[in-house]
């Protein structure tokens, strides 16, 4: 520690002597080993640098894709015809309605959310064990808005240097105005994220009026406080504090990787031993081993984590590639191959320094098995997302009484019935019994067609809860015996049936 | 008080205390931590503000809002009674054939008198309209004071033997308590009530006496064959439902000490909306009449 502390303490404090104070209490940071130590940690200001390259670009394309599709999402129209919303995306709890573009989810079917779940594990875990924690470094939430709040921070307050220098100096009214512009932007920033949310669950071009009059629900606007609040919050002032001590995700991916998991790794076979350049070159000159690592701390300043990669796997690391891209630059003007860090894994680095081919292996027991629940787990899902039924039946038989007996001693059977339309149009149907020989079938409350057959109308996207009773005049009927109810479509003679039983008296 | 062990992987001091082998790192708490607890105690403070907190000698802080549990759920039944309040007008003011002839309105009343039926009729009639003996069952097809809508919302409104002014009356006298038959003559006409109905008598039965009985005290009431009176409540004797149990020990014992089962009137204690949904509840169970 005390070489590379000198080193960047000259460095950055032949600007100001007020840095001199920061990067000491920085680098001090965690409790003195001669006494109790602080019962309260402070937090370790992080001023990520600006750098360009491949994986820049990448997180870049990603963040702008992610939040077009986030904040535009809700206004996409999805014509479902007259008696449904024509909202592509659209979480309807008033309605107990799901739409998601051709799909419609009713409650009962909410399992469908127990595949996505799975989905969503086994693709992460799978990422993981190709290469590492792709989520935390380009896709989750936190990273995309963190890099959004850090871009605005830049763009007001300036680079790395310019920002410490500032808040590092007497605070000036410039800086002060700076600051303000800063937090109004990350407060609109997180106002329209929050205001993108709710409209999820309300018809959008509708709700975005009704905002704007102030005549939206109330919890439309509490909701959007409260995401306001989190994340201005999380991304603009907890950051990486919330990867490192909030989410449970880097704890449990350091459980499950394995030693061919590639991660963002400095290379250090290659890195070490560090040397100054002009120091490098003149031990290579002799034929001398020197490491490409300058010790220019690149890779620490544009880390948004403030993780020091040099140093090995980091539960703070999200593996964002950015000390790749400030590294390979670094290595460019140096006129060394780039890679110096890289997506690789310990294992091969050792290798290389045996003399042995590194071994990159993507097809191993653990991605075959997260690949294949995927497809297993996703295929069901489109299969019964394919054969979903649009109609359908349920009955209840009565609980008390059980049966009756009526007074010419025949037995009759009370049910309650539910008719589900799934369809976006109202249908009619017929409802027959079958099971016992002479029946006699009464929908309480349905008037009968013209040819005497029972006739039910079920309205759009609904269902209709019928009493029937079923009257049995072959004497003696046994005591229980297996009956269906069958639905048919009048007009599509689509059929759909559900079991149940007839019971009767035990004959004495 | 000061101890310098210091776990050599991680650099970081431990708390000196050992379990097993086990050593804590003394790690101080993220800062960011302790204002989440001063939030909380800040968010404490303006609970108490806000709602009701601090109990008082009889009674307590009222809240900024004076907002209430109870006044909370009175704010919900009224809204409650709001989202139904057309539909009661609607039941109040249609008579039950008008209800049961629109469909949206039986489906309302049936699902309101399924409530009402469970917490003002189930206590003697059984969750369902079972029954029980001498509770009658009101899914069958037999019916004491007849089961047209307007019958059930007769017995429904006034009851039966309750002593309201429009009632069902009639009343099964207790024939040998009261010394108007005698033991042999009851034996007799309650064998010749079980062969009205077509269940066995005993060997040696009089049936000449009980018919004759019969026809000179019963059938005032249950008609000479016997088939009951709705006017009276006298139930029809030849069926096979039986409000007491069709066994002759129980015959005996109705006609000896007489029977007649009350039913409270209902109107004056339950809503016009609420008598007429239990009308079209216990009429759609499945005996109602044309």
């Amino acid at each position: 520690m005390s070489e590379v502390g000198t080193l960047s303490r000259d460095q950055a404090t032949s600007q100001s002597p007020a840095l001199t104070r920061l990067v000491k209490a920085a680098e001090v940071g965690g409790p003195s080993p001669d006494n109790e130590g602080p019962l309260y940690a402070p937090r370790r200001e992080i001023y990520p640098q600006s750098v360009s390259g491949t994986f820049r670009r990448i997180k870049w394309t990603l963040l702008i894709v992610g939040c077009a599709i986030y904040y535009l999402l809700p206004f996409v129209r999805w014509d479902r015809g007259p008696n449904a919303p024509h909202q592509a995306v659209l979480i309807d709890l008033p309605g107990r309605r799901f739409y998601f573009f051709f799909i419609e989810i009713w409650p009962q079917e909410v399992y469908y959310i127990t595949g996505l779940l799975i989905l969503a594990a086994m693709i992460l875990f799978l990422m993981n064990a190709v290469a590492g924690r792709v989520w935390c470094g380009y896709l989750c939430p936190q990273t995309v808005w963190s890099d959004l709040f850090f871009a605005i921070e830049r763009w007001i307050e300036g680079d790395r240097r310019d920002h410490m220098l500032r808040d590092e100096r007497k605070w000036t009214l410039e800086t002060y105005a700076r600051k303000a512009v800063k937090h109004f932007l990350w407060l609109m920033v997180a106002w329209w994220t929050g205001g993108a949310w709710v409209l999820y669950f309300a018809d959008a071009p509708t709700l975005v009026k009704e905002l704007a009059t102030g005549q939206a629900p109330f919890v439309a606007y509490v909701f959007i406080g409260i995401l306001t609040f989190t994340t201005y919050t999380l991304a603009g002032h907890m950051r990486e504090q919330v990867c490192v001590y909030m989410c449970p995700w880097p704890r449990i991916q350091a459980a499950l990787t394995d030693e061919y998991a590639l991660n963002v790794t400095y290379r250090y076979d290659r890195g070490e031993p560090r040397t100054a350049v002009a120091k490098a070159q003149e031990l290579r000159a002799r034929g001398e081993p020197a490491g490409d690592c300058t010790n220019c701390k690149q890779c620490v300043r544009v880390c948004p984590t403030g993780v020091d990669i040099r140093n090995g796997a980091d539960v703070a690391c999200i593996q964002c590639g950015l000390c790749i891209d400030a590294c390979n630059a670094m290595m460019k003007k140096l006129g060394r191959p780039p890679g110096l860090i890289g997506y690789d894994t310990d294992m091969n680095i050792k290798r290389r320094m045996e003399g042995k081919e590194p071994i990159i292996k993507l097809v191993r027991v653990r991605t075959v098995l997260y690949a294949a629940i995927i497809v297993i787990a996703g295929g069901i899902m489109l299969f019964t997302l394919a054969t979903r039924e649009d109609e359908g039946i349920s009955v209840i038989h009565d609980r008390n009484p059980m049966f009756v007996r009526l007074s010419d001693g025949s037995v009759r059977n009370g049910y309650t019935i539910r008719i589900v339309n799934k369809h976006l149009k109202t249908r009619e149907f017929a409802l027959n019994f079958n099971g016992l020989p002479a029946t006699l079938i009464d929908l309480v409350g349905v008037p009968p067609r013209e040819d005497g057959e029972p006739w039910i109308e079920v309205g759009p996207d609904q269902t209709r809860e019928l009493r029937v009773v079923v009257t049995d005049y072959g004497l003696p009927p046994p005591p229980a015996t297996q009956v269906v109810f069958r639905l048919t479509d009048i007009a599509t003679g689509q059929q759909t049936i559900a079991h149940d039983h007839f019971f009767a008296p035990e004959v004495r | 008080m000061a101890h310098k062990e210091v776990d050599k992987l991680s650099g970081t001091a431990t708390t000196g205390h050992e379990w097993d082998g086990l050593k804590e790192l003394n790690t101080p708490l993220p800062r960011w931590w302790l204002w989440t607890f001063y939030a909380t105690v800040i968010w404490a403070i303006g609970y108490w503000i806000v709602y009701p907190a601090w109990p008082l000698l009889t009674t307590a802080t009222e809240g900024a809002f004076g907002w209430h549990t109870r006044s909370a759920v009175v704010a919900d039944l009224s809204q409650l009674h709001a989202q139904r309040g057309p539909m009661m007008v609607k039941l109040t003011n249609a008579s039950v054939a008008e209800i049961v002839a629109d469909s949206q309105l039986t489906d309302f009343a049936r699902a309101q008198g399924r409530v009402a039926f469970a917490d003002n009729c189930a206590p003697c009639h059984g969750a369902g309209g079972g029954g029980g003996r001498g509770y009658p069952n009101l899914n069958d097809d037999d019916w004491l004071w007849g089961g047209k809508l307007s019958d059930i919302e007769q017995t429904i409104r006034h009851g039966a033997r309750s002593g309201d002014k429009e009632d069902h009356e009639g009343n099964m006298p207790a024939f040998g308590r009261e010394g108007m038959l005698k033991a042999d003559q009851i034996s007799a006409v309650a064998d010749f009530v079980r062969s009205l109905s077509g269940l066995p008598t005993e060997p040696g039965a009089d049936l000449a006496l009980g018919k004759k009985v019969f026809a000179d005290n019963c059938a005032t009431c249950h008609g000479p064959e016997g088939k009951g009176n709705r006017e009276l409540g006298a139930p029809n004797l030849t069926d096979s439902i039986w409000l007491y149990g069709p066994e002759k020990e129980t015959i005996m014992d109705v006609i000896y000490n007489g029977r007649g089962g009350t039913m409270p009137a209902w109107q004056g204690r339950l809503s016009e909306p609420i008598i007429k949904s239990l009308v079209v509840y216990v009429y759609s169970l499945g005996g109602g009449e044309k």
